[in-house]
């Protein structure tokens, strides 16, 4: 039977190899695991070598040789879940089911799992079953889930709640997941009716005259690195090359951050639209939006929506009646992996290998998707750019400020009254932004999630654009109640650590080393020298490949920078140098095992 | 003035630092004339009779004995210096490091396929004369404060060489590529 699951997995994609993540995913979501039979049949099929099959596997977080049990539950333990109250919900999950996080339990019934951040901030806590979505849990509610499992419920009746908002409640998504729209503008705005720039403007248009509006609009990526549009879509469509795509990265992995899930859930022709404009702008013939793993409860409903649009003429053949304007798209799943929202890293997941970056230059406008000309854009940017057909670069660029023009759709959650989305004019200060969310008594702001910085009271003045606190939308609160050090930047320490692809050294094993000082210093076993190490060894990270080995060491860097007194206040006075070695503890572990005494 | 005095140690290590000093050759008989030795494997010293100004430590700390001889040797060397690749980062030793020593224990003296099944007991060593087992194998700036790191495994002669004859004279220590690449 399983054998089965492996065989028509591999029909299905035609023995193609570069669709080894749709084949794996196929795999592990019907039998819970890829056994060492699936890998060597898959490396049979289709001509890669069992190691080749089996790195790809062991790369991402939903992959696993080992079963997962037949449910499988991912808690999400970022920081906004822990703060929500994650630790009760976890330890009713272990009581209850009878196994701890990272085991499955003897029957092989449920498997319990940690997960980084699932994109549900403003509803936490919150899980992955099955790949359905569980937001708002308590230890009541867990209780009931683990009795439903245990009575071999199907995951989608488990759900108590009534259903979430907009389209959640929809026949294709029946999903708890709740918007949370709190504040739209002209990119979130339902004023418009999808399709019409592609069925009455395009055709009047040249392509270098779309890449002209846009670069007027001066819009600049919505991902977080900023760079502008249309200067991309040019670059893409002077590169030469028979083929080129266009790439929506809808990895949404930034912990902090789930306003992509909320335009996919409730603007996705908007976003088609856009895909369908940077196609005809670069002169591709394929799109590839790229969703994250978590977000797989919306592939179905999303599918749904291409086939609409197939059949009004938005997508297929000669688009709104332009001859041989021909452009599709599909949607490649991720299998968790923060590192694949680098845009290289995504290409070479979306290839179906391991979503390790690539060296740059060449840059994926010269040489990406199965190193054809490329573009890659962010889910809000491209809805943007319709907005911007719509109305005009002109219009756009009046919005924000001078140089970081237009609107930005932040995601907001933590110790506010109101967590959820808000589409904002570039510009806007932190002091306004917690006015705007009913948030008092703060302590701190993380703009721009783990990557970005922790900004203290002092700096609540600094402005939302990209020549101040440029943010790809992750906004988190801290009140005066949190321990910043252990609560926030130990977890973001460490969720940069198992997000690491380990190619460069620095990343892999001075983020450690890092947290390993960290942990000294919150030990009460820190010294002045530390506090001198850490932006020192910081510097390091520089020599990293990508944008995560960057900032792995953020987190530190920057909450040393703004909370310095926070530090300080830990560290042992008037000692030079300190270890912290405790040999009690050191030889604790062997003393039980040989039944010692600790004598010194 | 008198001589510069020098106290050295193995730890978890395999004693070829040690033999690296050694291999100064007929530099040794400068180097006496340099300096005086007093702890060290290599004049059979075993406590420290005066305080030493440089201290090499060869090999990481596996066990308690270890971390005692380790401070031992900073309480009584001005300068203490991690001496390869064992000291400075673990090396071969430290190999153990991701399996818990409950688990390498337990493979050692029960479980084994050369002790299965003759270790009627099912004791693991436990003597008092024993040092206990660290769970891990630390490198020794884990420890104790460490001055200067040599690498190498093990670090040549002529490093070894220039290193302490720096130390002495309070010269700039020669550092050629030849000494320090390890490929």
């Amino acid at each position: 039977m399983e054998n089965n699951t492996v065989h028509s997995a591999i029909r299905k994609y035609n023995q193609d190899k570069t669709r080894l993540m749709d084949i794996l995913i196929e795999i592990q979501d019907n039998e819970n695991h890829i056994s060492d039979d699936a890998v060597r049949i898959i490396s049979e099929k289709l001509g890669l070598s069992i190691v080749d099959v089996e790195q790809t596997i062991s790369f991402y977080h939903f992959l696993s040789k080992e079963s997962l049990g037949k449910y499988t539950i991912y808690l999400n333990n970022s920081v906004i879940s822990n703060m929500k109250g994650r630790q009760i919900v976890a330890e009713t999950f272990e009581n209850e089911a009878g196994c701890k996080f990272g085991e499955v339990t003897e029957d092989g019934i449920i498997g319990l799992f940690d997960t980084a951040c699932i994109g549900m901030s403003d509803q936490e806590p919150a899980a992955l079953i099955n790949g359905s979505v569980f937001i708002h849990l308590t230890s009541f509610r867990v209780k009931k889930i683990v009795r439903d499992m245990r009575a071999g419920k199907d995951v989608k009746k488990m759900h108590t709640s009534y259903l979430g908002d907009g389209q959640n409640k929809s026949e294709y998504l029946n999903s708890v997941v709740r918007n949370n729209i709190m504040r739209m503008g002209p990119v979130l705005s339902d004023d418009y009716n999808p399709g019409t720039i592609i069925m009455k403007n395009l055709a009047q248009l040249t392509p270098e005259q779309v890449i002209e509006e846009i670069k007027t609009s001066n819009i600049r990526g919505r991902g977080g690195a900023g760079f502008p549009t249309g200067l991309k879509w040019e670059f893409c469509r002077k590169a030469k090359g028979d083929k080129k795509y266009v790439l929506c990265n809808a990895d949404e992995g930034e912990p902090g951050t789930f306003k992509d899930r909320v335009i996919l859930t409730e603007r996705p022709k908007l976003l088609f639209e856009g895909m369908v404009i940077a196609g005809y702008s670069i002169g591709a013939t394929e799109g590839i939006l790229y969703l994250r793993y978590e977000y797989k409860y919306l592939k179905h409903y999303l599918e749904n929506i291409l086939e609409e649009a197939r059949e009004k003429n938005l997508l297929g053949k000669d688009i709104g009646g332009i001859k041989g304007f021909n452009f599709d798209i599909r949607i490649q799943l991720g299998a968790g992996a923060y590192i694949c929202g680098e845009e290289s890293a995504l290409i070479e997941s979306a290839e179906g290998k391991r979503g390790e970056p690539r060296d740059r230059p060449p840059f994926p406008v010269e040489k990406g998707y199965n190193d054809c000309p490329t573009v890659v854009n962010n889910v809000e940017t491209l809805c943007s750019v319709v907005k911007i057909m719509l109305n005009g670069g002109e219009w756009y660029s009046s919005l924000g400020t001078r140089e970081s023009t237009g609107t930005k759709i932040l995601s907001i959650s933590g110790d506010c009254r109101y967590p959820g989305i808000y589409e904002v004019e570039w510009g806007l200060s932190i002091n306004e932004m917690l006015d705007m969310v009913g948030a008092t008594d703060i302590q701190a702001v993380q703009v721009g999630g783990p990557s970005g910085s922790l900004i203290g009271p002092e700096e609540f003045d600094r402005i939302l654009c990209y020549s101040d606190l440029a943010t790809g939308g992750s906004l988190m609160i801290f009140n005066n109640k949190r321990y910043l050090l252990k609560d926030v930047v130990l977890n973001f320490t460490e969720f940069f650590i198992e997000e690491s692809c380990g190619s460069c050294v620095p990343c892999r094993s001075m983020t450690p080393l890092l947290k390993q000082k960290l942990e000294k210093i919150l030990n009460g076993n820190g010294v002045a020298n530390d506090l001198e190490d850490l932006p020192k060894w910081g510097e390091l990270m520089k020599i990293n490949r990508c944008g995560l080995g960057h900032t792995a060491a953020n987190p530190i860097l920057t909450s040393l920078k703004n909370f310095r007194h926070l530090y300080e206040e830990k560290l042992e006075r008037g000692k030079e140098y300190e270890t912290g070695f405790n040999l009690e503890q050191a030889v604790s572990e062997s003393c039980e095992a040989t039944k010692r005494v600790p004598d010194f | 003035m008198s001589k510069p005095v020098i106290a050295t140690a193995t730890l978890a290590g395999c004693f070829g630092c040690h033999m690296s000093i050694l291999d100064i050759d007929e530099k040794i008989l400068d180097l006496i004339e340099l300096v005086e030795f007093n702890k060290s494997p290599i004049d059979d010293i075993k406590n420290f009779t005066k305080k030493c100004d440089i201290g090499l430590i060869e090999g990481g700390c596996c066990n308690s004995e270890n971390v005692h001889v380790l401070k031992d040797f900073r309480k009584n060397c001005n300068t203490l210096i991690s001496l390869g690749e064992c000291a400075i980062m673990g090396g071969l030793p430290a190999c153990r490091n991701p399996i818990p020593i409950k688990e390498c224990l337990e493979e050692a003296y029960l479980n084994g396929p050369s002790v299965k099944g003759h270790n009627e007991s099912g004791i693991i060593p436990n003597d008092d004369e024993i040092p206990m087992m660290l769970d891990k194998v630390y490198p020794c700036h884990e420890i104790v404060k460490i001055d200067y790191f040599l690498p190498g495994c093990p670090p040549s002669a002529e490093l070894i060489w220039n290193a302490l004859t720096a130390l002495i004279t309070g010269n700039e220590m020669e550092l050629p590529y030849e000494v320090i690449k390890f490929d």
